[in-house]
């Protein structure tokens, strides 16, 4: 099932793309010969090991900073909702939580109130950002992405300054806010285990593109193994893990028995088989 | 009341309603230094004006403008870190602008009126250009506020969201000259950065959005200025610095405010 929604996704003209996008550092290419497309649906996650060229080629698409070779090709008027790597705000900026939300754009209250609750921090409206905690904050720099209602919305790390739990949350969150909106989603982890449950396309970086894929293809690939080691045996267990059964949004469980089903791949309306339902 | 002491409190006042909302930029920005560079080179700014003979407030104007602009420029690409190239720069224009008036032996100008001010001296015309030329900072101010904003939160967001922060914060360096070149006559050239910074920063303490910020930190000014005079004229004491010495203290009064956010903040720092 949840190949045939990909393959559904994907027929679809990418809301960004970019081909062999190169930027140039004095004399060194911090990334080179990238290729990656974002669809509406679509979840795509960066993973690379530090100083891989995630952040540059992000930047890059974001037109933040300039390309020095290939192309990048957006839909008309995209629509991007952007949480930053890094965030500082100085403290002697008076910011409540729902002036945060206007940051860019003017919305009405009940947007706001309605885009907080959403990511569960609602009784945090009236506070000062301040005194967030690293969660919240995420948070609320997820609700504030999702509050211009982007078609692409880009996350540079999004669960730094969380605890291991909260991360797992909000990587759930994740998923539910793409299933809910229908908008892509590119995301950069540098961890790579916990994005699989809810990725459809993994791109492998390290300065180019080392391998790409579904979660499973490249957690299983030796371009992968090389690049992670120790830990990519590590992640594909916790793959296994996360994808013997899949939540839907009504709550029900679905068996992914049906994974290994390649004539699903290919033939997405011909595949018949009902999930089987329980819970 | 005095008419000369009725210009210098217009005058004042209207110079403080400007640098208010300026100066919560430059608190957020973490811009004092910056700011105190710009307003030091003012001084070779009022040697130019001199020399090539052109109004002395566009002199001043034109020359923050480059020596903002050098500084970015030199912040780029320079190999010290940019704090140092602040002090560089700060003080090397200052002693040029000196250094270029002092050449100057045909003219004698009053070092001391541009340096700390002559706000008792402010004729009508002044009055004029400080209201006009304040009408329209803060008409532009108002005009970038959200781009500058946001940028001033986080530059990446504001330019990936479709806002152009590099576009409002070049607008701003530009009022920020014009602040310069007006506040100038009024406080004088070293005294300018703490009429932007110390209101700004007592606000903080009351204020519960950057928008209220602004507007307290323009009326916080206001009485800083009324006060500064008044303590001049009864102590006999310089105006420009008074008027430093009143938002000071107001400043300070600020900090004792029981229960204020800011102090919390600092308690969690």
């Amino acid at each position: 099932m949840k190949i045939a929604k990909q393959t559904e996704i994907t027929s679809r003209a990418p809301l960004l793309s970019a081909r062999g996008l190169g930027v140039r550092a004095s004399s060194r290419w911090l990334i080179e010969n990238v290729d990656l497309k974002v669809h509406r649906g679509e979840i795509v996650t960066l993973i690379g090991p530090n100083g891989s060229g995630k952040s540059t080629t992000v930047r890059a698409l974001l037109g933040l900073i300039k390309s020095d070779a290939g192309e990048i090709t957006r839909t008309n008027d995209l629509r991007v909702g952007y949480v930053p790597q890094k965030l500082t705000i100085d403290w002697t900026m008076p910011l409540k939580v729902r002036r945060f939300m206007t940051i860019t754009g003017r919305h009405s209250v009940t947007s706001i109130d309605a885009a907080l609750d959403e990511v569960g921090i609602l009784v945090l409206a009236k506070n000062d950002i301040q005194s967030l905690s690293g969660g919240e904050f995420q948070r609320l720099l997820l609700a504030r992405a999702m509050i211009g209602q982007p078609q692409l919305l880009v996350l540079d790390e999004p669960v730094q300054g969380v605890d291991a739990q909260g991360e797992i949350a909000l990587y759930e969150l994740i998923g539910d806010l793409r299933r809910r909106h229908d908008c892509g989603i590119l995301l950069v982890s540098h961890d790579l285990h916990i994005v699989m449950a809810e990725t459809d396309t993994v791109v492998c970086l390290n300065g180019h593109v080392c391998c790409s894929g579904s979660p499973r293809s490249v957690a299983e690939s030796p371009e992968y193994r090389d690049l992670f080691g120790a830990r990519a045996a590590e992640a594909l267990a916790v793959y296994h893990h996360h994808h013997d059964h899949k939540h839907l949004p009504d709550g029900s469980v679905v068996q992914a028995n049906g994974h290994d089903d390649h004539s699903a791949c290919t033939h997405p309306e011909t595949n018949k088989k009902k999930p089987s339902h329980h819970g | 009341m005095d008419d000369f002491l009725f210009r210098a409190l217009l005058a004042g006042a209207g110079v403080a309603l400007i640098a208010g909302p300026l100066g919560c930029f430059i608190v957020w920005r973490r811009m004092a230094y910056f700011g105190d560079t710009m307003a030091h080179s003012a001084l070779l700014g009022v040697a130019l004006s001199v020399l090539f003979d052109v109004n002395i407030t566009l002199g001043v104007f034109v020359v923050a403008t480059f020596g903002a602009l050098a500084l970015i420029m030199m912040q780029r690409r320079a190999p010290l870190s940019s704090d140092a190239l602040l002090g560089i720069l700060s003080h090397s224009m200052l002693a040029l602008g000196i250094v270029i008036v002092a050449m100057m032996t045909w003219l004698r100008i009053d070092l001391m009126a541009f340096l700390f001010g002559d706000i008792l001296a402010v004729s009508w015309t002044d009055i004029v250009v400080v209201y006009a030329g304040g009408a329209l900072i803060l008409a532009f101010l108002i005009f970038i506020w959200r781009p500058l904003l946001a940028g001033t939160v986080s530059s990446e967001l504001a330019a990936a969201e479709g806002l152009h922060p590099e576009r409002a914060r070049i607008i701003f360096m530009l009022l920020m000259a014009a602040v310069i070149a007006i506040a100038m006559k009024i406080v004088g050239i070293l005294l300018i950065t703490s009429l932007l910074i110390i209101p700004a920063a007592a606000a903080r303490r009351f204020a519960p959005t950057p928008e209220m910020m602004a507007v307290l930190a323009a009326i916080i000014g206001v009485i800083a200025v009324c006060v500064g005079l008044f303590g001049s004229l009864t102590w006999d004491t310089p105006s420009g610095p008074s008027i430093v010495v009143a938002a000071a203290m107001i400043f300070l009064l600020s900090l004792l405010t029981p229960g204020s956010s800011a102090l919390k903040m600092r308690r969690d720092m």
